[in-house]
């Protein structure tokens, strides 16, 4: 057997942590491999199913609260927290960012435990982050100085604890709340950008391939990256600019709002 | 293997619900004041057709905005059925409009302008005694209440425009809510529908029909609790429970086995060939319209119509003549292509929309603008199997033709990526060429053929 090992990604709990397209990781990493020549493949794991402890990347997924609350009871007495302790990498979006977390308090002041993977506590923010994020990796990532863009839709503010460094800094939207992105320790990356974040940033995809595997990657072109980058980029940016946006919203009639209606969130 | 669900639901019986089966004899009383702003509010719709929009909302966002309570002087004294849903209530509507048109004349705002102002606007645009309204999901609790509603259709509940709704299971609460406060409301549910179920229990008056569903992306989790939903077969050994005439129709239901949420028994059931009433006879579907969903749409329309008292077989006769609205599976001639035109707009959708495109081998353009009304986040598109389409002529197009583009490099579909889906026409295979747009991307290709059909 000359071949490389098959490189397996999971993807956990679709049917509870699908909600917001984060499967999309699962596709990119996959699809990254074997566009390269490299065997790789996903295994979807949903929640009647024992996660297999022996994958070399875990993506964990954005839901709803109920299906939060679930998901963190399954993965808690998985295979999942050992396979992480010794070394898998893992990708955990939004829920999943606060699922990996120590704890996370809903908006109806309940709190509930996390894994305690990643040394990050969540509380409501005061408003629903909706819209596009902007973001500047942080350098101690090592993924240089090219911006990330994703989509966030979330409530929860996240508190970093000293282990822990932010993916990145904010450049327009909200992030964690507090002008930091996401979380990085050691072979776990966080983040509240959807996107899929994978799809958008395929430098974080390859440098989430080379943790787990360990593998200097070959660059790979894919047509319509770079018109996608440079396209949501500008739409971060228009999001920075609230003055703008606001005027842009006073004069389109889509965001006229029905008399006696509640506004729509976004 | 024959366990009984813990609910133990009982079998509801069909009671032949008791909403009015005619308006109480309108009278146009509209007060002057809301004649006056729905006055104005055309007014402004027709400046803004001539000015090239759409024109379908603005009439009813004026004249609401000038006289709020104008929705409910116009429903006054008529029988209003609502329609709603995350995917199918446009061409359900046109349905059920159509099947209560052959009792009587009924208004109707089957063009997919499903908020209140569109609603304000076809109830002020005819004086008919029945109206059958399609409304936005978000916006039923208001449309209920604003209307007064005899009856609502609920076809089914997924996630579409998360950044609007964000998540389905508030939208889901706050539909709950209705109940509470209009007890005497009629549901016709698809009880296919896990999220519809949980829904329209809450009401006491309900007409279930397994209708089916082919999308599990968000049915397979209980909407209650989160635990994982299992499949039960017949779920009766006395036999009598499941059967109505010749027809079993207590298998395939779904349960929760941890908090109890399960299918309940249904009054009407769609089956590979037929639609079986309450009273057990089979009904043959013929319709107009393709595809597995727009039977699903049928199926609704012609319990809804029962419930309204139209007869099943007249109803279903009217419904398969509907042969589409709002442009929908419309096709326009461009040169030597003929483009008909589609709209899946989320995951739901494009899980039936792909296999209508798996019978086409010619060209399709897809395309995604992504606007307000589309849902900014585009991250769905990785939830449809586009994998299906590898091998076909394909266009990604719409403002957002480069999320499109890769999503669609990713799974292996070779395509063109040209945000102006006309653009690159003459390089397709000559003849019918398929277009799938979201909302937004959807009306501007429609308007731009249509001006063109008409220099």
């Amino acid at each position: 057997m000359t071949s490389p090992a098959t490189v397996r990604i999971a993807l956990l709990l679709p049917d509870l942590l699908g909600t917001y397209g984060d499967r999309g990781n699962a596709t990119v990493l996959a699809r990254r491999l074997q566009l390269r020549g490299r065997p790789a493949e996903v295994v979807e794991v949903p929640s009647d199913r024992p996660i297999p402890g022996d994958c070399d990347i875990y993506i964990v997924g954005g839901g709803e609260d109920v299906a939060q609350i679930e998901a963190t009871r399954l993965l808690e007495r998985s295979e999942f927290p050992a396979a992480v302790q010794r070394g898998a990498a893992v990708l955990a979006v939004c829920a999943g960012l606060q699922i990996l977390g120590t704890s996370s308090t809903d908006v109806n002041g309940n709190e509930h435990r996390g894994l305690g993977l990643l040394d990050a506590a969540t509380q409501p923010l005061p408003h629903r982050a909706v819209g596009e994020v902007v973001t500047s990796p942080a350098t101690a990532t090592g993924l240089g100085e090219e911006p990330l863009t994703g989509f966030e839709n979330h409530r929860g503010g996240t508190t970093l604890g000293p282990a822990v460094v932010p993916l990145a800094r904010v450049i327009s939207g909200v992030g964690n709340g507090d002008s930091g992105e996401g979380a990085v320790a050691g072979h776990i990356i966080g983040t509240y950008m959807h996107g899929p974040v994978l799809a958008r940033n395929p430098a974080l995809a390859d440098h989430l391939l080379a943790l787990a595997t360990g593998l200097s990657l070959e660059p790979l072109h894919l047509d319509d990256i770079p018109e996608l980058r440079r396209d949501r980029l500008a739409a971060g940016r228009e999001r920075q600019d609230s003055r703008m946006r606001r005027l842009a919203a006073a004069l389109t009639p889509r965001r006229w709002l029905t008399p006696g209606i509640p506004a729509p969130r976004g | 293997m024959a366990q009984t669900p813990p609910s133990g639901r009982a079998a509801q019986p069909y009671c032949p619900p008791e909403v009015p089966t005619e308006s109480t004899g309108y009278v146009r009383k509209v007060p002057l004041a809301s004649r006056i702003a729905l006055r104005t509010g055309a007014l402004v719709a027709r400046a803004s057709r001539a000015a090239g929009f759409q024109g379908q909302m603005i009439g009813g966002r004026v004249a609401l905005m000038l006289r709020p309570s104008c929705l409910t002087e116009l429903a006054t004294g008529r029988r209003v059925v609502l329609v709603s849903g995350t995917n199918g209530k446009t061409t359900t509507t046109a349905m059920l409009a159509a099947a209560l048109a052959t009792a009587g004349e009924v208004a109707s705002n089957a063009s997919g302008a499903n908020m209140l102002d569109g609603l304000t606007a076809a109830m002020a645009g005819s004086a008919a005694p029945t109206v059958v309204g399609e409304v936005d999901e978000l916006y039923l609790p208001t449309a209920v209440e604003q209307t007064n509603a005899v009856a609502v259709v609920l076809l089914n509940l997924t996630r579409d425009q998360l950044d609007r709704a964000c998540e389905i299971r508030r939208t889901a609460s706050q539909l709950q809510t209705v109940a509470a406060r209009f007890p005497e409301l009629l549901i016709i549910a698809n009880c296919d529908d896990p999220y519809v179920v949980l829904i329209a229990e809450a009401f006491s008056k309900v007409v279930w029909v397994a209708a089916g569903g082919s999308w599990e992306g968000d049915g397979s989790t209980c909407p209650r609790c989160g635990y994982r939903l299992v499949t039960e077969v017949a779920h009766s050994a006395s036999g009598s429970d499941n059967v109505i005439g010749d027809n079993v129709i207590g298998d395939n239901g779904w349960v929760c086995r941890r908090c109890g949420l399960a299918r309940p028994r249904p009054h009407w059931r769609l089956s590979a060939d037929a639609l079986i009433t309450p009273d057990g006879a089979s009904l043959s579907l013929s319709l107009r319209l393709p595809g597995e969903f727009n039977r699903i749409n049928a199926a609704m329309a012609i319990a809804a119509a029962r419930a309204m008292a139209v007869e099943p077989k007249r109803a279903a006769d009217a419904v398969g003549e509907v042969t589409g609205s709002a442009g929908r599976y419309q096709r326009i001639r461009v040169g030597d292509h003929e483009i008909e035109l589609l709209l899946a707009k989320n995951p739901a959708g494009w899980a039936v929309m792909l296999d209508l495109l798996c019978t086409h081998s010619g060209p399709m353009i897809i395309a995604v603008n992504g606007r307000e009304a589309d849902g900014h986040d585009t991250s769905w598109l990785y939830d449809v199997g586009f994998e299906r389409l590898a091998g076909r002529q394909v266009v990604a197009a719409g403002e957002r033709s480069s999320d499109l583009g890769v999503r669609l490099s990713y799974a292996g579909v070779a395509h063109i990526t040209s945000p102006d889906p006309l653009a690159v026409l003459d390089q397709l295979t000559p003849g019918r060429v398929l277009f799938v747009g979201d909302y937004t991307s959807f009306w501007r290709l429609r308007s731009v053929l249509e001006a063109r059909q008409r220099d």
